[in-house]
């Protein structure tokens, strides 16, 4: 289980490595995998992972329309055939999701049906930390404190700009037993205009071999937050903010513009960091606001239009970023709502939903089954894709490593990469 | 600092949130282990800390009221009371005559982790911390009962609808895993059987109390830790907190947070049980903790990085400032330690998990706010070639490591920023 593989591969780090060090994972699994990897992505992908928190609606966001099962459980929820835009198998995006419909009209967009995990769990915070962990394991509520992503970053390297989560925190998803994501605010952050300050603290953030383990990890982390500084105010200083407004250290993020809102001003901020060729291989964004137990219709349709107008643009400037072509953008929620609207013209928490993964080198189209309305679990659809396939693909084809650094090896990369 | 001073610094660090310069200067006079006793002697009220006034709080009601409208206005209430539930919470430790009461109170919090994400009513979460600061020194079979029937535990483990036939195994489950016994020490037999136990469990609707009910109760024979009979709940953690295997698991969890972390196996465990003894007495490990050598050990004085509360309480105890900044519940929040909002039911990790450049970044956020808001005058009065040694002794730290030094004596002339640097060194970051 990915507990006891965190374990073995702090204990690998631990020995092969001083404090600041790190492993670099030398599997001998490349045999396994290259053969089956994407021609463009090579393994050596930037991965844009967009968490939408709050729980998304799964069957309104790709809509089995057609089916009658759906409009009667979904009621004046439901979006009727000729309202969805079809993407064929019965199912059509939401109508909000116009520039996604053109990504899945060029191929670029990969729709993983059912995803879930077992025993799906209907708490918000459980449930995204089983998402953000990828260990599924037991019915406890303490999962092991790693992300998989931070699992990934312990076995490959501790380079502070690494990966970086956009926002003040880094989510679990990316910490690490030994490392952790660096954190760039989309809004004002900036050291203290004191600049005896800046170079007190630039001498204070060296290690020195005789400081203590724990000493040299703050120095070192102190040291992350200042290259982490400097690296993205030099990549900004030398871009123009976008035209539509973007997201600048020195203001706040570019609030509620038809951009896509705020996660548009993320997005732009990773647009602006990758044309800086920052060596960063993982970026995290979020959008808040999809837990929509009451008068849905007008949150989702807000929401899923600032997301698809955030990720249109994003990925339509990919032609013009370096390693754009490598670039692959994931989304995915905590769970999906129950399949029958309730009394408040809302949905309550559910468990299986699509996650979507996008970008010049996905390929595009369904995978993994659409789960069935008709044989329902408790009133919730039963996954038919582990979530733990998702991030096997994504490991082994996005970052080029053996997915089993991060998740339990019964899962098998997909063919959407 | 001399090595007197410095092993009491580190024992105010660990069981407190530091020493001023007074109180060190007083209980290096006294000695350390009459300053271990004094600690120690919980039995008297702290006056001071009982004077912050508690924030009004609404009790818990069987329903949310009808309507978006009134529900909005309710749930906002209810956020608002957390944040000061939070303030109230993190004053006490700014004012407490003896740190060592609220320094286990959050101990324990952490231990049996409960979330005001789930609770939803801090009223329920200050109710279960006055019984983590009533028993926590006392028998862990005490604290462990108690917990248990807490009306916030009740919810946030799903024992509070329990019934035979159903039962829900969360709380079961959590109570082998993290409260007593840990991984290994139990079987899936085991979660079944004992759940079975605490059928009947219930949280009164109307009370917002502890109730059992006989009628839900699943009365029948079951195998627990491998005794057999007609149990119920009460039993269950009878006889799990006098396992050897919870002993072990009690006091590594005690030594991981007060000294560095250890497994249950670790041979210091198997020479501080006997002090824990056959009554589960947490005041006796918490003595034979501090005065055992290796807690004075090089080890012990770097294997713990603080606490983002105890970087927060230990800065606003240094510069005397009230815990009254509304910025304090979202510092908190990027440094990763919300008071009554832990990550998830095994409480929050330690050392690493504190660390990222978005908690450097926070820190010094908090550090240059503070000190703004800080009367620096100890500072200013030493000459600028002493202030480094001053800013040592606010802040309990023993010296300075000599890159830390150097870097500080740049800023010898400049106070502010002097302070600054040295909350975000190191030194201060370590606890």
């Amino acid at each position: 289980m990915a507990r006891r593989l965190t374990r073995r591969q702090f204990l690998a780090g631990a020995a092969g490595a001083g404090v600041a060090g790190y492993v670099v994972a030398t599997h001998p699994w490349d045999a396994v995998f290259s053969g089956a990897s994407s021609a463009s992505l090579d393994g050596n992908g930037k991965l844009v992972v967009v968490t939408l928190y709050g729980g998304n609606d799964g069957l309104n966001t790709v809509v089995p329309a057609a089916d009658g099962r759906y409009q009667s459980a979904r009621g004046s929820l439901a979006y009727h055939p000729d309202q969805v835009l079809g993407v064929g198998d019965g199912l059509g995006l939401n109508p909000n999701l116009k520039a996604l419909k053109g990504v899945w009209d060029r191929r670029q967009l990969a729709i993983v049906r059912g995803v879930g995990y077992p025993n799906p769990n209907r708490s918000h915070f459980r449930s995204m930390d089983i998402w953000q962990s990828g260990d599924p394991g037991g019915t406890s509520l303490s999962g092991p404190p790693t992300g998989w992503l931070g699992r990934w970053q312990d076995a490959t390297g501790a380079d502070a700009l690494r990966s970086l989560a956009v926002g003040a925190t880094v989510p679990r998803l990316l910490a690490g037993e030994k490392t952790s994501a660096s954190a760039v605010p989309a809004g004002r952050a900036t050291f203290p205009d004191n600049r005896g300050l800046l170079a007190a603290y630039t001498a204070m953030s060296r290690v020195s071999s005789a400081d203590a383990p724990w000493a040299a990890r703050v120095a070192q982390t102190n040291a992350g937050f200042l290259s982490v500084q400097h690296a993205v105010h030099d990549a900004l200083a030398h871009q123009p903010s976008s035209d539509s407004g973007g997201t600048n250290l020195e203001g706040a993020p570019a609030g509620s513009t038809a951009s896509g809102g705020q996660l548009g001003g993320q997005l732009d901020l990773v647009t602006r960091l990758m044309k800086a060729r920052l060596p960063t291989r993982v970026y995290a964004v979020s959008l808040g606001g999809f837990d929509t137990h009451t008068s849905e219709r007008d949150t989702h349709d807000r929401l899923l239009g600032q997301l698809d107008a955030a990720l249109g643009r994003f990925l339509g400037s990919l032609h013009e970023v370096p390693d754009g072509q490598r670039t692959v953008v994931f989304m995915y929620s905590e769970f999906g709502r129950r399949v029958a609207a309730n009394a408040s013209a809302g949905t309550d928490h559910g468990t299986a939903a699509p996650v979507l993964v996008a970008g010049p080198g996905v390929k595009g189209g369904f995978y993994g089954d659409q789960p069935s309305l008709s044989d329902l679990d408790d009133g919730d659809l039963r996954f038919t894709t582990d979530l733990r396939a998702v991030y096997a693909t994504l490991l082994a084809h996005v970052l080029g490593v053996d997915p089993t650094v991060a998740v339990d090896r019964r899962f098998r990369p997909m063919a959407f990469l | 600092m001399d090595e007197a001073a410095a092993a009491i610094a580190h024992l105010y660090r660990r069981a407190g949130f530091g020493a001023g310069p007074a109180e060190l200067d007083a209980a290096t006079a006294r000695g350390y282990e009459a300053t271990v006793d004094h600690l120690l002697d919980l039995d008297v009220a702290d006056t001071a800390a009982d004077a912050v006034a508690v924030p009004p709080l609404t009790q818990p009601e069987p329903r949310l009221p009808v309507g978006a409208a009134a529900r909005k206005s309710r749930l906002d209430t209810l956020r608002r009371e957390g944040n000061a539930l939070v303030a109230w919470w993190l004053q006490r430790m700014v004012v407490a005559t003896n740190p060592l009461r609220e320094k286990l109170t959050l101990f324990w919090h952490g231990h049996f982790a409960t979330s005001l994400t789930k609770v939803g009513y801090p009223s329920l979460m200050y109710k279960q911390n006055q019984l983590l600061r009533a028993l926590g020194p006392g028998s862990f079979e005490d604290l462990a009962q108690g917990v248990a029937k807490d009306p916030a535990m009740l919810l946030w483990l799903d024992a509070a609808f329990d019934k035979k036939g159903q039962p829900n195994e969360n709380f079961a489950r959590e109570l082998f895993e993290l409260f007593t016994l840990g991984l290994g020490n139990y079987t899936e037999t085991d979660v079944k059987e004992a759940a079975r136990c605490f059928t009947g469990w219930a949280l009164d609707r109307q009370t917002g109390m502890f109730t059992f009910q006989p009628g839900f109760h699943d009365g029948g024979t079951k195998t627990v830790l491998g005794t057999t009979g007609s149990f119920g709940g009460e039993d269950v953690i009878h006889r799990a907190v006098h396992q050897p295997a919870s002993n072990r698991f009690v006091v590594a969890k005690v030594w991981s947070h007060f000294a560095w972390p250890v497994t249950p196996d670790d041979p210091i465990v198997g020479a501080l049980v006997g002090f824990y003894g056959a009554d589960l007495n947490v005041r006796n490990l918490m003595r034979a903790v501090f005065l055992h050598p290796e807690f004075q050990s090089p080890q012990a004085r770097t294997g713990l990085v603080k606490q983002p509360v105890e970087y927060i309480v230990g800065a606003l105890r240094a510069l005397h400032l009230p815990a009254s900044d509304s910025t304090l519940p979202g510092i908190l929040t990027d440094l990763g330690q919300l008071p009554f909002s832990p990550p998830n039911v095994g409480g929050w990790p330690q050392n690493g998990y504190w660390l990222s450049t978005a908690s450097s970044y926070a820190r010094l956020r908090f550090a240059a706010s503070a000190v703004q808001r800080a009367n620096l005058t100890a500072l200013d009065h030493a000459a600028p070639a002493d202030r480094p040694d001053a800013a040592a002794r606010l802040l309990s730290v023993a010296g300075w490591s000599p890159s830390t030094a150097s870097a500080l004596a740049t800023l010898a002339g400049d106070s502010r920023s002097l302070m600054i640097l040295a909350l975000v060194s190191p030194e201060y970051v370590l606890n």
